[in-house]
């Protein structure tokens, strides 16, 4: 069985859809058969982060309403032969996605994947507590900025209380994301330090990835970063953020204050 | 650290954006100014004409597409079951 993983965060525009990408192409890039759902109806992105935007034939609600098969709206990516891509739908909205639909369609993907990332849409209603009612786990992504913050504390609350693991008695297994890391606006003080947004949130640190141009090109271009540019700060940040998934105990280096090389001894300050 | 990185720049990206962007909007402007994706539509009709004909296993059938900006492609492909005893006599 696979592990169900929902990518949420309440706010808009933190980096959801970037991360769920990025996250799923690294696990896939280690021979995991991954698939990425998006639960984003009305508003789909993912199939452009992924560059597949062309090749949607059916998506996650023709599945529901059963006009298509599950294998028939999965599309493989080009190229990594075990990263899979569920598209939301763009026409409908998100009242075609019902509670019974998207257990059958979860149900059936963890049988044949063994990563399930489900990417949420932003807000708290009804997209975003079904993208996080079957998950496992749960990566909660967060600006280091004071509403990006407020409202991962919300999101940690529905968490929870909404999804079956908590309706269970269970505990949900919750990791923080830090996104868009901006290391001079850290080191002016002018952003809320990571030992902050970890005090506040109390759960613990997948990854701290970078802002970085990298991430913009990679969309540009249509594919997930860790596919455009594996050797990127952000790329590695993900890399080393899914082998933490995978239960890896590494350190986790603050983008800036990794040891410089060669070239950034001369380049010194300006990087930092 | 990337060498090249840092003595040239890679070669921009926003020309993509823009030719992949043209493409998907032209297309999904077509939907909903209700033109409906073409490509979709005969999708359907085909499946549904080949339906009148033969009991069609789902899972059997494969359907892809990729829309282009000059040209798009559709692809059905369907396993047919072979009936022996129906052979004409
Ligand atoms: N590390 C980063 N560095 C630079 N830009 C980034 C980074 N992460 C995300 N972005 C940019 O931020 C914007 C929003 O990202 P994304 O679409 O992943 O967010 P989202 O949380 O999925 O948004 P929504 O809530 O609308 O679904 C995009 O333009 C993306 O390219
Ligand atoms: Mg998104």
């Amino acid at each position: 069985m696979g592990k169900v993983i929902v990518v949420t965060s309440g706010k808009g525009g933190v980096g959801k859809t970037t991360s769920s990408a990025a996250l799923g192409a690294a696990l896939a890039q280690g021979g995991e058969k991954v698939v990425v759902v998006d639960f984003d109806v009305g508003l789909r992105n993912l199939d452009l982060v992924m560059g597949a935007e062309r090749r949607v034939v059916y998506d996650i609600v023709n599945v529901i309403q059963g006009d298509a098969k599950l294998t028939q709206a999965l599309i493989r990516d080009k190229r990594l032969e075990t990263l899979y891509l569920l598209p939301a739908s763009q026409t409908r909205d998100k009242d075609h996605l019902t509670p019974e639909g998207v257990e059958k369609v979860i149900a059936a993907l963890k049988k044949s994947f063994d990563w399930v990332i489900c990417d949420s849409p932003a807000g708290i209603e009804r997209g975003a507590t079904l993208a996080m009612r079957h998950a496992d786990v749960a990566i909660v992504v967060t600006n280091p900025e004071v509403s990006s913050v407020r409202d991962s504390d919300r999101i940690i609350g529905l968490l929870d209380s909404k999804t079956l693991k908590a309706e269970a008695g269970e505990r949900m297994e919750k990791h923080l994301l830090l996104t868009r890391y901006d290391p001079a606006r850290a080191a002016r003080g002018d952003m809320l330090k990571v030992d902050d947004v970890l005090e506040i949130l109390s759960i613990p640190l997948l990854g701290i990835i970078p802002e970085s141009m990298d991430v913009l090109r990679a969309s540009n271009v249509g594919a997930p970063v860790t596919i455009a540019d594996g050797s990127s700060a952000p790329s590695r940040a993900y890399f080393d953020a899914a082998r933490r998934l995978k239960g890896e105990e590494l350190e986790v280096t603050v983008p800036g204050n990794e040891k410089r090389g060669f070239f950034g001894k001369i380049f010194g300050r300006k990087a930092a | 650290m990337n060498l090249f990185r840092i003595f040239s720049r890679p070669p921009s990206s926003a020309p993509a954006a823009r030719e992949r962007l043209q493409v998907l909007l032209a297309h999904e402007r077509a939907v909903v100014g209700g033109d409906s994706d073409l490509v979709a539509k005969l999708r359907d009709e085909i499946l549904r004409v080949i339906q009148k004909h033969m009991k069609i296993d789902q899972e059997k059938v494969s359907v892809t597409m990729e829309r282009g900006d000059q040209m798009s492609t559709l692809a059905v492909d369907i396993e047919i079951p072979f009936k022996p005893g129906k052979k004409a006599a």
